[in-house]
């Protein structure tokens, strides 16, 4: 599989609020937990993206009203 | 060991008696930061508030920020917050020091804040501490130095004192965790900010009277110097005592006048810290690797004995829920999950445990460590699966209906009762 590199999807907890598209964005991606909020892939607060991931990973971003996720590199 | 406490009073008399003056300090020049800075490294001065971290990085990062040579600060004056906030409710090592040494810090404000071109320094100290009258009248027998210091207080909640939110305090009058930027980058007002711990800033105070190598001369040397610890719990003096690091935990114990009861477990670190079995604590040295190797924490430099007719299922519990209701309410995992936990928790701490609440936890430790904006529920979700573990036997004998305590037993670990607002009441003009 091709890589990007450093290329990742970042969350920021403070901003998030539970709305939960992000996880009908990417649901390859993102899982929601018992109380509603992202669990990303692999855990924390970052996910690694492979090339195949970046339409869910952009598809995501901009599906949060509360502009909790952004890409990174 | 008495390297911190050597005055025979708070005075600025009784201080400059046994330690001398403070050695004028080279201030910084242009984007370095003054030639302290070769001594603390030298040093090797670790962060006294929980973290451990090398200070000279810390100072580093902080100039570096404020020259413009991070990748989002532009050239401003740094500022300097001497964390005396003490949000470990089984910590007392804070208080004890700035009552008894009050001008020992104040020397390492000044002395830290000149090293980093700061003019501006706060001291805070938690909201109702019994410590800040002395402060007051410390500060104003000291004639004006070189750097503003002012005494703030902010409320006394177990994260206010988070470096985060204490320049998130300083800068906005909200004592809440501040995600992503880290303090040394954008602090208070947006400024580089420097946190160090009042005990650090003690310990800079002698480095820079007698230098790095002086400090060095004792304690591990990956972590050197002494330390101040909290010894409490089932001893028969419990209180604060200096030591060299690495000192066996035996001997703390020891220097604490002995276990009164068999030891079931101890705490290290504090509630966001780590237990230990009694035979793996009796083994370590207290020290930050020596604690991590036999599964504990050295953290906030917290030692607390569990023993004698007491369930530690039961003081777990009543911890949970405190910390569950610090939450800063910002993060999801942490605002739902850690009273999750604490049901669980408490499911499983009153006899006949709930077999499905235990397999619960198990999921639900998992679902809230590196989730949040600060680290407060990684150190409960660590609290929770160190004690399960260290008391297995008992939570087997919970899982049969029963319990090795007698009911009636007084808790025994602090839990405060009181809970301040996050947000300043009189607002905040600090720019």
């Amino acid at each position: 599989m091709s890589s990007s590199d450093d290329r990742a999807l970042v969350l920021n907890p403070i901003l998030c609020d539970g709305r939960g598209l992000c996880q009908e964005a990417a649901p390859d991606l993102i899982e929601l937990d018992e109380w509603g909020y992202p669990l990303m892939r692999g855990g924390g607060l970052r996910i690694r993206l492979s090339r195949d991931d970046e339409q869910q990973a952009r598809a995501a971003v901009q599906s949060c009203p509360k502009l909790a996720l952004h890409m990174e590199r | 060991m008495n390297r911190l406490m050597l005055a025979t009073g708070p005075t600025l008399e009784e201080h400059v008696k046994p330690y001398g003056p403070l050695p004028p300090t080279d201030g910084r020049a242009k984007d370095q930061p003054g030639r302290l800075i070769d001594e603390i490294e030298k040093s090797g001065l670790r962060g006294r508030g929980g973290g451990w971290f090398p200070t000279h990085v810390k100072f580093r990062a902080v100039v570096d920020s404020s020259a413009g040579r991070s990748r989002i600060s532009r050239t401003r004056r740094p500022v300097l917050i001497a964390n005396g906030m003490e949000g470990e409710p089984a910590s007392s090592k804070d208080a004890v020091l700035l009552a008894a040494s009050p001008h020992l810090i104040l020397d390492g404000m000044e002395a830290a804040a000149t090293t980093i071109g700061a003019t501006e320094a706060f001291l805070a100290i938690h909201r109702g501490s019994p410590v800040i009258e002395g402060v007051q009248r410390a500060l104003a027998e000291r004639p004006s130095g070189p750097v503003a210091i002012t005494l703030v207080t902010p409320p006394a909640r177990y994260v206010a004192s988070e470096e985060s939110a204490l320049s998130n305090w300083v800068g906005e009058g909200r004592a809440l965790p501040v995600h992503p930027d880290r303090p040394f980058q954008r602090g208070a007002a947006g400024r580089p900010t420097l946190v160090q711990n009042v005990e650090t800033l003690a310990h800079l105070a002698l480095i820079a009277r007698h230098g790095g190598e002086w400090f060095a001369s004792v304690g591990d040397p990956a972590a050197p110097g002494t330390t101040l610890v909290s010894v409490g719990g089932a001893v028969a003096t419990p209180g604060v005592i200096e030591v060299p690091t690495g000192t066996p935990v035996r001997e703390l114990l020891e220097r604490a006048g002995g276990a009164t009861a068999p030891v079931l477990g101890v705490l290290t670190g504090g509630y966001g810290g780590s237990w230990m079995s009694a035979d793996a604590a009796l083994a370590a040295n207290w020290d930050p690797s020596s604690l991590q190797a036999g599964g504990g924490t050295i953290g906030a430099s917290i030692l607390w004995a569990v023993g004698g007719d007491v369930c530690p299922l039961q003081e777990m519990d009543a911890v949970v829920e405190w910390m569950a209701g610090e939450s800063a309410g910002q993060c999801g995992p942490c605002m739902f999950g850690l009273p999750s936990l604490s049901d669980d928790l408490h499911a499983v701490a009153v006899a006949p445990a709930d077999d499905l609440a235990l397999k619960r936890l198990d999921t639900r430790l998992g679902l809230v460590a590196g989730r949040g904006g600060c680290k407060h529920p990684d150190g409960v979700a660590r609290f929770v699966a160190t004690g399960l573990e260290t008391f297995s036997e008992e939570t087997a004998l919970h899982a049969e209906g029963s319990c090795s305590s007698a009911s009636t037993t007084p808790l025994l670990l602090p839990v405060p009762s009181a809970r301040d607002h996050f947000a300043d009441p009189d607002g905040r003009d600090f720019r």
